[in-house]
């Protein structure tokens, strides 16, 4: 396998795996590195890379573990990541939207979770996975991941309520 | 209609029971301007997830460079120890011939010649250890001496 055909193997995943990054270390940075850590890792897998039948749900899972050990071993070292760098360089998309200040919230709200609850709403509600893909990813069963997604979903409206009717009530 | 439809819809996606189908339809309902008053609230939570998904990757993956890197790097020290050992020989090769010219310079065609520069050298040599001897001859003053005291 050459560097064109492994390119064009992880361009529908890429962003995915960047993403799922950056949900769970929040740094725009640190998601980069990650990301280039387990592309570097699947290339240098290149040669049993066929032998996978679902590549992107390998790539995932790769991604979930090294940001888990990432954190486990900032925890360990006594470093909070910083929150520093929310905004991202390339502009926003909410900058165009009136309400970019509840978005902000949204996204507080959801970096309160459990990383756990985090992924499965990275990968259900951000990626839309089918629960079968998401299965694969963490390693549950689909009626666990069920019970999971809808636990943390209703976390998310209840802080929402909680923000939305801040003052009114 | 289309209210209560959503309404089932958002119920049934807090229970996590809604198909990927349902939510892209929650989603696009509240991307739409006419959201209903009482469900605006969830509003940006749908936006939320949508604008998230917006985010690319920036940065080039680099894949070869680590392991050419590692290439590169072995065969220009490969190139580095032969080179070394090429100039050690080459070296040390001219300086087992220096040696050579060297001692050629000390030897004599003429027997004559050969015999004095050899009594030279003799001599030279026997001087030097005369010179040695003398300076421990005073040691047999001690003996004398010692001798005087502890008479046997």
């Amino acid at each position: 396998m050459n560097q064109i055909v492994f390119i064009e193997l992880i361009s529908p995943f890429k962003d995915k795996v960047f993403r799922l990054a950056k949900r769970l270390l929040t740094s725009t940075e640190e998601a980069e590195d990650a990301t280039q850590e387990v592309m570097v890792k699947l290339w240098s897998k290149k040669e049993n890379l066929e032998t996978y039948n679902n590549i992107e749900a390998v790539a995932m899972t790769m991604t979930k573990n090294y940001c888990f050990d990432q954190l486990k071993s900032k925890r360990a070292d006594n470093l909070k990541i910083v929150h520093n760098n929310f905004t991202d360089r390339e502009p926003q998309l909410d900058k165009k939207l009136e309400d970019s200040d509840s978005l902000e919230w949204v996204e507080k709200i959801i970096n309160q979770l459990p990383e756990q609850l985090q992924i499965l709403i990275q990968l259900r509600d951000v990626e839309q996975y089918e629960f079968e893909e998401i299965a694969k990813i963490v390693n549950m069963n689909e009626t666990a991941i069920r019970v999971a997604l809808s636990r943390a979903r209703k976390k998310i409206r209840e802080s929402m309520v909680n923000t939305h009717s801040y003052g009114i009530k | 209609m289309e209210l209560n439809k959503i309404k089932n819809i958002l119920e049934k996606y807090f229970q996590g029971e809604t198909t990927i189908a349902e939510e892209n339809e929650l989603k696009e309902y509240f991307s739409s301007p006419n959201v209903a008053q009482h469900l605006k609230q969830y509003q940006p939570i749908f936006s939320y997830f949508s604008q998230v998904k917006e985010q690319k990757m920036m940065q080039e993956i680099p894949l070869k460079t680590k392991k050419r890197n590692v290439a590169w790097l072995s065969i220009a020290a490969s190139i580095v120890i032969l080179l070394g050992i090429g100039t050690f020989y080459y070296v040390s090769d001219n300086s087992t011939n220096n040696v050579v010219a060297k001692s050629e310079l000390g030897t004599y065609d003429d027997p004559e010649e050969a015999l004095k520069a050899t009594q030279k050298a003799l001599s030279l040599l026997s001087n030097n250890v005369n010179v040695g001897i003398e300076s421990v001859h005073y040691i047999k003053e001690y003996e004398q001496s010692k001798n005087k005291i502890f008479k046997q």
